[in-house]
């Protein structure tokens, strides 16, 4: 039995946040209006945890048009030329059940994109499971990347890039987050209900008992061992109706019909309402009994909540509804007069048996509460900073080699990324496997360079510092590939904020991320904020994913990791620190440790050879350029040799070869160019103030390290197959 | 001349704009054609684009050839007309039966989106006139439902019309005797899996799509020059 | 009256059915030995206005000729009430 009394708390409101409506409303509030409260209250749709924090962030530039907020960031790339760009979380969906968790959570980011008018052109899949030789993360890697591919794939939106990663405190808590490139084709549109008199058109699919509690349960509450019960609660997707809506909302958008329009997302039919009414300082009238409905018999309160996907809400003069009307019908997509702007103030919530709710639209959508919750720096931070950091040297550093490069973090994924449509648009010069993903407009020459990264490992052993460094790798895989990075999305991961270490940990994240994006100018357009990944008390990783988004003139300058040509002169760029082991993949694969500090970082030196990199792509000198990061210049090596079909012959005169190898120091970049281009390069260095050794040249046939050296085909079988072979391993 | 092209869009495809975009680079003139409509603009080619039509419900390809517009382009095809079907419009022709066989799902179970290198084994038709004979194409695939079949007379006899246009180098998905491209008899009615239209810029890995897609503009520009 | 049809779709004998493979080899693995021939299909219901079950039946069977099933490679039956 539910009793009344603590009916707010299995909503997952608090006693104090129940006295704050109570006193808002002057009276108690009713079944729904409680309802609509829990989910607009709740963390995901608040922030209430987080907003103090995220307010330090820069995130302001001459080309940011729009700012965190809305639907999406718009950034402008060219002189008239703007896309939209965001990340998101479907983190708790996704372990429930991990086909549909994927899909919708690819769903979801593209109307957050459409909302903004914006055409949904490139997607990204930053994931994380937990070890792969469990057979749990071989079922949930199988549904995630499945459910991705089935639903981006018929949606016609390539899927570009992305992670995928593995660490045992992901194992009850996969991260599976997304990330949307859009290209704004008209005029931008805004989620602002104007205009008294206006109607409330909702559009797509009907409304059912999908997701239920979505927001204030999946999302806002820890999990235990009772939690696969709530399977109910899980969204299915539906991508063939998303596929129409894009067509029809970009149709819209040109039509030049729609006063507002914002998408269904967590909070369903309740946030955009509420959200809309309140930025535009007006209210709006809903009557439920016009919207469309799968299941005949819903309460009111599960229609106000429900996470039905695959719909909109438009605001529309009177005059032109037939018109938006008709348009929807065009595309055989459900579209119903729901509701009014009013000037009230207030969300009006009707049916034919009176009113269910009216409650204003500022105390659902921005009086929620705010929560400056406790901050304590983890006790244990101090030892295992001070622990050794796994540097010590392999016994064969040719079998280290293997061993790093068939790990399941640095293996190929082409298991995962053949599984997507990463070519749809004709836009994908450089696509999955590579730094960053180099995405053609259509119809310019410009591109939008984009790339995720979170290196959960670094921002464990020092939250503050990995953060920085999360922000410089996903720049410089940005730089790498020609493109000027210019802002950034972030997806910020963490366990129980009510836990003061777990907030220490954000705050210090957060703080991280606001240094190195004013360091390296690329403010932050928005993003989404995921708490509670964590199962019976632990926590996952602190991991903030940064989705880096940069410029590109000429797509045709795109630079590519693989090398081109035998003969190619091979160059390390940056400083290379012997002692930059802390988190490491060599000290995790190698001498599995996770401990010590992560690799230092200097910002200054960071954006030099960021600038060494982009003028490089412009002047065309490079035949390659490849960040070199997990597994240090080793790996690197070998991925520019792979991705090639060459190999290489280095010699590097350093003692302690492992560590040179190995350390992952931040800052550098491997590229190769002609012999002729020698000088050339060497003064470009010169010119950045960037260190620059020859290592050697490309070669065929052979990854020759000079004191040891391994066949092409012996290192592309370990690649290649690495990661296909664990993971058939663990199903079987 | 200029060719015309009509690009026929049912509610689920996803790779029109980009046939668009291809057929437009060679210099076609292209339409895009809704499914509802009951009639067919005055084309020389109709193309099927890739996609989910109709979400690919039911079975890829089923729903879609009880679209309107599939009387008239299969009267388009009966006057001689030219019709591609790729990839998911490959799956409705064969639905419809103005090609023979079924695409079934793939032997690995996984949708693939990766390069393959065809053969082109009759360069004989309006779709390959600008290949070599066994001439080497590098095109990509991106289907779950590509493994062709059909009863083994069926097959024996595309092979003895030289039916069997295109085939897998490295048979990614199972399909019966390699095939990723036919014809039907008239050899004015082409399907494949692969992806010719976004093959046909440098830039994006390869321009042998080309080949193909330029084969048919061709045949369109030397009709019209025979006929006057 | 109103009938529930129902209808079993599979692939036709001697198609091959690569899902059906291999939930045949997982199934030892889970300690199922002896399993054998495991075939995946899918079953469509649906209400049907009909004078007869022998009129459902055949409205039924003509919905699996154009529509419902692929002859090409697939077969179906049909069960009403």
């Amino acid at each position: 039995m539910i009793s009344p009394a603590t009916l707010h708390r299995d909503l997952g409101l608090t006693d104090d946040e129940l006295d704050a409506i109570k006193t808002r409303l002057g009276r108690d509030p009713s079944y729904t209006e409680l309802a609509m409260f829990s989910v607009m209250w709740s963390e995901h749709c608040s922030y209430k945890s987080s907003r103090i924090h995220l307010r330090g962030l820069p995130s302001e530039a001459p080309y940011i048009l729009v700012g965190p907020g809305e639907g999406a960031g718009i950034v402008e790339l060219a002189p008239g030329v703007s896309v939209a760009w965001k990340i998101e979380s479907h983190n708790h969906p996704s372990f429930v059940e991990p086909f549909n968790g994927a899909a919708t959570g690819v769903g979801g980011i593209v109307r957050d994109i459409l909302s903004m008018g914006a055409r949904p052109i490139a997607l990204m899949d930053p994931l994380r499971f937990g070890p792969l030789d469990d057979p749990r993360t071989a079922y949930l890697v199988e549904g995630v990347v499945h459910g991705i591919s089935n639903y981006g794939n018929s949606i016609g939106v390539p899927t570009v890039g992305g992670e995928v990663v593995f660490e045992d405190c992901y194992a009850e808590n996969p991260l599976v987050n997304v990330a949307c490139l859009g290209l704004v084709e008209n005029r931008l549109m805004h989620g602002r209900a104007e205009g008294e008199g206006n109607a409330v058109i909702l559009i797509g699919s009907s409304t059912g008992r999908d997701g239920i509690g979505g927001a204030s349960v999946l999302a806002s509450a820890e999990f235990d061992d009772a939690s696969s019960e709530k399977r109910p609660s899980v969204q299915v997707g539906d991508p063939f109706t998303e596929r129409l809506l894009i067509e029809a909302c970009l149709e819209l958008a040109r039509s030049g019909l729609l006063v507002g329009f914002q998408d269904l997302g967590a909070g369903g039919i309740s946030c955009p309402t509420s959200e809309m009414a309140a930025k535009a300082g007006t209210g709006m009238q809903l009557d439920i009994s016009k919207v469309h409905l799968r299941e005949a018999d819903m309460e009111p309160f599960e229609i106000m909540i429900s996470e039905s996907q695959e719909r909109m809400l438009a605001v529309v003069d009177p005059a032109n509804v037939e018109a938006v009307l008709a348009i929807c019908r065009k595309w055989e997509l459900q579209a119903n007069v729901v509701g009014e702007v009013t000037k009230t103030g207030r969300v009006e919530v009707i049916h034919e048996n009176g009113v269910l709710a009216d409650v204003p639209a500022d105390a659902l959508a921005e009086e929620g509460p705010v929560y400056n919750r406790g901050l304590e720096r983890p006790a244990w931070l101090d030892e295992l900073q001070g622990a050794p950091m796994g540097a010590e040297p392999p016994s064969d550093l040719e079998a280290a080699f293997l061993q790093l490069l068939g790990s399941p973090a640095i293996g190929s994924k082409r298991w995962v990324w053949e599984q997507y449509d990463h070519m749809i648009f004709l836009g994908t010069v450089q696509g999955p496997g590579g730094d960053a993903a180099v995405i053609r407009l259509p119809g310019q020459d410009t591109a939008a360079v984009i790339s995720v990264d979170g290196p959960g490992r670094y921002c464990y052993l020092d939250p503050y510092e990995g953060a920085r460094l999360a922000v410089a790798e996903a720049a410089r895989n940005v730089a790498a590939a020609g493109g000027r990075p210019l802002a950034i999305t972030n997806c910020l991961n963490f366990g129980n904020p009510e836990k003061p270490d777990v907030m220490w940990q954000f705050a210090e994240v957060v703080r991280g991320i606001g240094d190195a994006c004013r360091a390296l100018g690329t403010p932050v357009t928005g993003g989404n904020v995921s708490f509670y990944n964590e199962t019976n008390g632990r926590a996952i990783y602190p991991t903030p994913v940064i989705g880096m988004l940069g410029s590109l003139p000429d797509a045709r300058r795109s630079v590519g990791l693989a090398f081109r040509s035998p003969g190619d002169v091979i160059a390390i760029v940056g400083d290379t620190d012997p002692a930059d082991f802390g988190g490491s993949e060599y000290a995790k694969t190698v001498n599995g440790v996770v401990a010590g500090r992560p690799p230092r970082l200097d910002l200054s030196a960071e954006s030099a050879l960021h600038r060494f990199l982009i003028e490089g792509a412009a002047r065309t000198s490079f035949s390659s350029a490849h960040d070199c990061a997990g597994g240090g210049i080793a790996i690197g090596l070998a991925e520019s040799a792979l991705a090639g079909g060459l190999g290489f012959q280095v010699a590097f005169e350093q003692d302690e070869r492992h560590r040179f190898l190995f350390s992952e120091s931040p800052s550098r970049a491997i590229v190769s160019f002609p012999a002729q281009g020698v000088e050339a390069v060497r003064k470009l260095a010169d010119d950045y103030g960037v260190p620059l050794e020859i290592a050697g040249s490309v070669a065929p046939d052979r990854l020759d390290f000079g004191t040891f050296g391994v066949g092409f085909d012996v290192a592309q079988d370990v690649f290649e197959g690495a990661f296909r072979r664990a993971l058939a391993a663990s199903m079987s | 001349m200029t060719a015309r092209v009509g690009v026929i869009v049912f509610p689920g495809s996803n790779c029109e704009l980009d046939a668009r975009v291809a057929f437009s680079a060679l210099g076609a003139e292209v339409e895009m054609i809704w499914h509802a409509g009951t009639s067919l603009p005055e084309v020389d080619l109709v193309v099927l684009p890739g996609g989910f039509a109709h979400g690919d419900y039911l079975r890829t390809g089923a729903l879609a050839r009880f679209s309107p517009v599939m009387d008239r382009v299969r009267d388009h095809a009966l006057r001689g007309g030219l019709v591609l079907g790729i990839c998911n419009g490959f799956q409705i022709l064969c639905e419809a039966g103005m090609l023979p066989g079924a695409l079934r799902k793939n032997n690995g179970l996984k949708f693939l989106c990766r390069w393959v290198d065809l053969r082109v084994d009759n360069n004989d038709t309006a779709f390959t006139s600008r290949a070599e004979q066994g001439q080497v194409l590098r095109i990509p695939i991106n289907h779950f439902e590509g493994n062709w079949y059909a009863e083994p007379a069926v097959v024996d006899r595309l092979r003895e019309n030289n039916q069997i246009v295109l085939r897998y180098v490295d048979n990614p998905n199972g399909s019966v005797d390699d095939v990723a491209g036919i014809c039907n008899e008239s050899r004015n009615v082409f399907g494949l899996m692969p992806h010719p239209e976004r093959a046909c810029e440098q830039l994006l890995g390869s321009d042998d799509g080309i080949v193909l897609l330029g084969s048919l503009l061709d045949h369109v520009t030397d009709r019209a020059g025979v006929a006057g | 009256m109103s009938y529930l049809a129902q209808v079993d779709v599979m692939l036709k004998p001697g198609i091959s059915d690569p899902q059906g493979q291999t939930i045949e080899r997982a199934l030892p693995v889970l300690g199922y030995p002896g399993v054998r021939e495991v075939r995946v299909g899918k079953r469509i219901q649906l209400q049907v206005d009909a004078d007869s079950v022998d009129d459902a039946r055949t409205k039924v069977e003509e919905m699996c000729e154009r529509l419902l099933a692929n002859p090409v490679i697939e077969s179906y039956e049909v069960s009403i009430g």
